[in-house]
Parts: C-alpha cells; structure tokens; sequence
C-alpha cells in the first residue's frame, strides 16, 4: 500500500516536472487530472504553485456571435510576433440535457494550433457552476507553471458563473458587435462592470459609432473605475484590424495593474479563493459524514414534510458537527 | 472529491473536402450522448489533427473522409501519433472510403471505417465500447 502511495507520488513528481519544462503531453495529461478532479489533482495543484503567477491572464468575454474566437484567434498571432508564448483556455457550455458539449471554439484557432508557442486546451462547463471556476483556475495554473507568458480565458458572459471564471481574469477584455442588440443584454450580464478594455468587434458595420457611444455612456455611470478608464477599441477581428491597439492595451492595463492599487485587487483575489476552497473542502466533508451516518437522508425527510426549513435544518446539523459553529 | 471523467472525442476533416454535414451530424450525436466533442473544422493537416489531439488530451479521433486522399492522409496521421506516443487513442474513420482500401487502414491502426448511412447510434455504441479508461 504505502510503496503504491509512494509510486503515485513520484509520477506526480515526474509530471510536474514535466510541465514546468513545459512538455506539451504533460501540461495536457495534467489539465485532464485537475479538470476532472481526479485523486492526485491536489497534490499536483501543491506542486505547481510555487511555479505560477508569472503569466499575465487574460479574460475574453462577450454575447455569441460577437467574434471572440475569431479575434483570440488574430491576438495570439500578433502575441507570437512580438515573441510571447501563449496558453488559452476556451470555455464551452455542457447541455443540461445530454451532459455532452459541442467544443467549437478551436475552428477559429486551428492554424495556431501546431505552433509549439501556443497550447489551447477546450473546457466544457459541465453544470457545474462553483466547480467550473475552480476547473478553469486550475487549468490557468497548470498553463502558467509551464511557462506561459500570456494566459487567454474565453467565455460566452452570460450568467453569474461566467462571470465566477473572469475574475481569475487579470485583465477582462469584453467583445460586443453593433447590432446584436447586446447593449442590453451586457448590462444585465454585469459586463460592463467586469471589463477593463471594451472592443467593438465587426467594426466595418453600421452602426458602429452608435455601440462605441453607448459603451461610453454606460462607462461613465461607473464609479468604481476612477484610476483606469476602460478604453472602447474598434476592432475587424476577421480583417486582422485592430489586434494591436488591442495589445498595446492589455500591456498599458498590466502596467497599470503593478501600482498599489491594484496589488490590494490581488489580494483580494487571493482571498475569493481561499474563501472558496474552505467553502469547497468543508461541505463536501461535512456532506459525506453527515450522510455517511444517515442523519442527512432523515432531515431530506423533514425538510420534504416541512416540519423544518432547510436554514434551520442546516444550523441544527453544523451545531452538532463543528464546535465553534454559531447559528447566524 | 468527485472525479468526474467524460469521453473526449475529436471530430476532425482532415485534406481538401469542402462540405462537413456529415462530419457535424457524428459530432452532435457523440454530444448527445453525453461526451465532450472537439470540431476541428474543415481542412485540416495531419499534423493539425494530431497536434489537437494531443493538447485536448482526447480519448478517441473520428477522421471524416470523402476527398478519396485517406490512402495518403490516414498513414501520415498514425504515423505523426506513433511519434508523439498516442497509440492508445481510439481512431476510427467515415465517409467515402472503398472497401478494397479497408484492410489497410485496419492494419495501420484504424479501429473500424464506418460508411455512409451508418445509423449515429452505432457509432456511440462503438465507442463507448472501444474507449479504455485511458492513462
């Protein structure tokens, strides 16, 4: 037992080195093991961490059809030209039917694909909302640890759990197109409060001059973005035109992102995720124990009778379980 | 933890066809029955193929043919996967592909070629079946 616990350990070891030498294989094999959440992904998570947080992380968001594959597709070209190796991260949704996913975003990034600077690795949400985040943080660290410099994460920005996966975003670059009619709908997304640099892709339609106003009108209503204005770039991701503004942005945004600030940003960040893997790690132990000893099925049962509510249900479970729980 | 594994499958055109309905009708069904498909698009090198193969970290590549290159194309991909140590992904093949040219294809590693009318359902059935936890 102990000399298979042994062998385990030293595989990870060998793997782990592996990525951070950055072999293509491996980072792939790895990006399996953590997405799946499989035994070892914790052990390779402990080992990678001391190798990460060099890359600079990029998150590209925006309504379908907007072109965020096409434009990631033309960015990461222009990344290689100015000599930068790149990782992206593409993030599809999972039928809540079927549990099967259509990972279309590659089409787009194909000819990328063979250059041994670039490494795109396709993701599925897999219902999953608070676990999707962690999937996905998980993926960027194995990227980053294998020596990455830019990191790109893609997302249709709909809903709240997308909006969970930016925020590993260093810089959040959001794509609309005029005539999509999105205005709207990225407001109601939260998109405007998450973007740090607004594109205004398909840019040779009408109406692009309407979208970028709008985009500057919604801006202004912003408080919370006093020391960086988000710029509005107007962009033919198709045409290639627009990629360097683009760039030059990104870099102006990681500049500003090293004042003192935004190193409290950071540490707000590093916070969330504490926060969630103690949220993460303590209900799946309490969970199993309390089902593991029967009393969780028979408060299911009560809770179906309605002689308790769930809250309360919760409290007079974690109230026996933990010592210093007080019921809030 | 839960560890929760799913069928990665690879759809891919590889060569100069210019028409995928095919192609897009196997990777739906594969979606629908719960795994996790990667489209390539149309026009697809061998090295492309296998390179996305090998990023996606995929259990099983379905090659769509219909140009009549496989002979030439098929050979180069398994060639490119042996270099790059990816026997254990499950490859088969469809589209318009010769009986005649069949045993040969068998015999560089292509699982099974499956023709035109094939219902979806064997397919996934051929899959599921075929696909090893892999390591």
């Amino acid at each position: 037992m102990s000399k298979n616990v042994g062998s385990i350990l030293s595989q990870i070891k060998r793997l782990v080195g592996n990525v951070v030498k950055s072999d293509r294989r491996s980072i792939a094999k790895t990006i399996t093991l953590v997405e799946n959440n499989q035994p070892e992904a914790q052990e390779i998570i402990s080992k990678l961490y001391p190798h990460t947080g060099k890359a600079h992380i990029i998150g590209v968001t925006g309504p379908t059809g907007s072109g965020k594959s096409t434009l990631i597709g033309k960015l990461v070209k222009e990344l290689r030209k100015r000599k930068r190796t790149v990782g992206v991260v593409a993030v599809d949704p999972t039928s809540p039917f079927t549990g099967g996913a259509f990972l279309g975003d590659r089409i787009r990034m194909q000819e990328l694909s063979t250059d041994e600077g670039v490494f795109i690795r396709s993701m599925a949400t897999r219902n999953n909302p608070g676990g999707l985040a962690k999937a996905t943080r998980d993926a960027i660290m194995v990227l980053d640890a294998s020596g990455k410099d830019v990191i790109i994460v893609e997302t249709v920005g709909a809903g709240q759990s997308e909006v969970e996966i930016i925020k590993v975003a260093q810089t959040v670059v959001v794509v609309l197109a005029p005539g999509l009619g999105d205005d709207i709908q990225a407001i109601k997304a939260g998109m405007m409060e998450i973007g740090d640099i607004f594109v205004v892709n398909k840019a040779d339609r009408e109406n692009v001059d309407k979208a970028v106003s709008e985009i500057w009108a919604m801006l202004n209503m912003n408080p919370d973005k006093e020391k960086w204005t988000p710029p509005v770039i107007k962009a033919t991701a198709i045409k290639d035109e627009g990629t360097t503004d683009l760039i030059d942005k990104i870099d102006e945004h990681r500049k500003y992102l090293k004042t003192e600030v935004v190193g409290m940003k950071y540490k707000e960040r590093i916070e969330t995720e504490l926060i969630e893997a103690i949220k993460l790690k303590a209900a799946q132990s309490v969970i199993s124990d309390l089902k593991e000893r029967g009393e969780f099925d028979e408060f299911i049962g009560k809770i179906m009778e309605k002689k308790i509510d769930p809250y309360s249900a919760a409290d007079a479970l974690l109230t026996k379980r933990l010592k210093k729980y007080k019921a809030s | 933890m839960k560890s929760d594994r799913k069928i990665r499958v690879i759809v891919a055109k590889p060569g100069l066809d210019s028409h995928d309905r095919g192609a897009k009708i196997v990777a739906r069904a594969f979606r629908d029955a719960g795994m996790e498909v990667i489209y390539t698009g149309l026009r697809q090198t061998p090295e492309q193929i296998v390179e996305t193969a090998l990023q996606e970290d995929v259990d099983v590549i379905g090659l769509s043919i219909l140009s009549g290159a496989h002979m030439t194309l098929f050979p180069k991909i398994m060639e490119l996967m042996k270099q790059k140590r990816l026997e254990d992904i499950l490859v088969f093949a469809g589209g318009i592909i010769p009986d005649q040219d069949v045993p040969a294809l068998r015999k560089i590693g292509i699982k099974r070629v499956f023709g035109p009318g094939t219902p979806t359902d064997e397919l996934v059935k051929f899959v599921r079946k075929n696909t090893r936890r892999r390591k």
